[in-house]
């Protein structure tokens, strides 16, 4: 035991950039799925007829398909993607690192949207009903009714995608990228005991999601209306 | 509470023809009617009648299928009538109350103003304070709906409303939704704005305030206006069977608590 922690004390700093590179990618994929996420939810439950179905379609291409072959699919399929259409050598090639972006930003945006979505609609049809009726239009009536009570709604669900993507993070090893789990692979290449080196990686994850999670929790009771609960909010 | 309006003023609500249709079952069957400035008329009528869709249309929240609707002289069904600029005249309440959940009853009540209206803050405020005062709530301008009854909801639906300084108020059901000692409350303010003269269309089952508040009572049945006249005539001396047999039950039904509630 002694010699574990001696071990893991060892290793700690460098895993420190894998750290960073893990945290860089969990945030920048959340950010991206907020960006992409509450439009296309807003497109889903307010928009018109083809904007709605543009974003139903991309929410189940990636809810309905694994990380991983969006990841390969990105970084791998896309700089060829153009003899799939008879054109050879077109293509979009991304580096490791916006390969690793986009994949999870798009993955993200996708079930966020779901989270927000249905926030809106637990929000309830009264309130923009009531909004309308001051003679806001609808654009109004979303960022000053809707909006700022589904957002609120939406974050013990969006608390739970920031805490799983700190962890879906992990499969871009895959492509290299060196995070926490590239790191991983290199140490246990180097001291050849893998055993020590994934209980490390176990436990600076266990750390991470703990403390992702508690920031989340303040934030919610940051933003916390007096009695208004997800029962509340019918009317 | 105006005496014979004299005829030669235009309508402030007028309504020609107006029919309505929900996934092929016909809600309103081509209902006309002229709403006077400074009129109380109370819409009575069995429930499923097309009363709370004649509302609805009035503000465009409904879509009317065929007529016409008009607001002083801006056609409202016009099809490229301003619509948000017609409903800021227009004051809703609804059965539900519909208070923003997220604000305080005074920012329910400035959040109209400040963003359709665009008043500045302070002065929206000031206002808002007024018209809490108004109903009754200045003491509860801090609290979130959450925090108050619901008769307290439906007055600050009321003064949110009336912040808009609206041509005319719409009340859908406004005590429909509540318990019957906390009717009185709501009735009570919507009598003192009466009688300061605030023209309204009111859906409701109250009996005791269509007939000591309104100037005229207009009873629907089945998407089509069967009578309408002064409560006196629609109490007392109702041109149709249907019309007494209504509100012969309808008193029954409701009129039993009236005294608890005054």
């Amino acid at each position: 035991m002694d010699a574990l922690v001696t071990f893991l004390q060892r290793v700690t700093p460098d895993f420190l950039q894998g750290i960073v590179t893990t945290l860089y990618l969990t945030v920048v994929a959340l950010t991206l799925g907020v960006v992409i996420g509450l439009p296309a939810a807003l497109a889903r439950v307010y928009g018109p007829r083809w904007l709605h179905n543009l974003a139903v379609t991309y929410i189940e291409i990636f809810r309905g398909t694994p990380l991983l072959v969006q990841l390969f699919v990105v970084y791998y399929g896309l700089p060829a993607i153009g003899s799939l259409f008879g054109l050879p050598g077109v293509g979009i090639t991304l580096g490791r690192l916006p390969a690793a972006f986009v994949t999870l930003g798009l993955n993200s945006g996708a079930y966020q949207a779901e989270y927000f979505r249905g926030a809106i609609q637990a929000v309830g049809s009264g309130q923009m009903t009531a909004a309308r009726a001051l003679g806001m239009t609808k654009m109004q009536a979303i960022i000053y009714i809707i909006l700022p009570q589904a957002l609120r709604l939406a974050i013990p669900a969006w608390s739970n995608e920031a805490v799983s993507m700190i962890k879906y993070t992990a499969i871009v090893f895959l492509i290299a990228v060196p995070d926490i789990m590239g790191k991983a692979k290199i140490l246990a290449g180097r001291y050849f005991n893998p055993i020590e080196i994934y209980i490390a990686v176990a436990l600076i994850y266990l750390v991470l999601v703990t403390i992702a999670t508690w920031l989340v929790h303040i934030l919610e009771r940051r933003l916390a209306v007096p009695e208004y609960h997800l029962e509340s909010a019918r009317h | 509470m105006s005496e014979m309006t004299p005829s030669s003023k235009l309508p402030i609500v007028r309504i020609e023809s107006l029919y309505k249709a929900y996934q092929g079952t016909e809600v309103l069957k081509g209902i006309s009617m002229a709403v006077q400035e400074q009129d109380v008329v109370v819409i009575i009528g069995p429930s499923g009648t097309g009363k709370s869709t004649l509302l609805r249309c009035i503000n465009l929240l409904a879509i009317p299928d065929k007529g016409q609707i008009w607001l002083d002289d801006i056609e409202v069904t016009a099809p490229h009538t301003n619509i948000d600029k017609v409903r800021q005249r227009i004051g809703m309440v609804f059965q539900e109350f519909n208070l923003f959940n997220h604000l305080t009853a005074l920012n329910n009540v400035t959040i109209g103003m400040t963003r359709v209206l665009k008043m500045k803050s302070k002065e929206a405020q000031e206002k808002a304070m007024w018209e809490l005062e108004r109903v009754g709530l200045v003491d509860k301008a801090a609290l979130f709906p959450a925090q108050l009854s619901g008769g307290q909801k439906q007055r600050v639906a009321i003064a949110r409303a009336l912040g808009m300084n609206p041509e005319v108020m719409l009340f859908d059901e406004p005590t429909s939704a509540l318990d019957p000692e906390l009717i009185g409350e709501v009735l009570n303010v919507m009598q003192k704005l009466a009688y300061e003269g605030m023209t309204m269309l009111v859906v409701t089952h109250e009996m005791g305030f269509a007939r000591e508040v309104s100037d005229r009572i207009v009873f629907m049945e089945k998407g089509v206006i069967v009578e309408e006249g002064p409560p006196k005539q629609l109490f007392y001396n109702p041109k149709f069977e249907r019309t007494r047999d209504f509100l012969w039950k309808i008193t029954e039904l409701y009129g039993k608590d009236e005294e608890k509630k005054s």
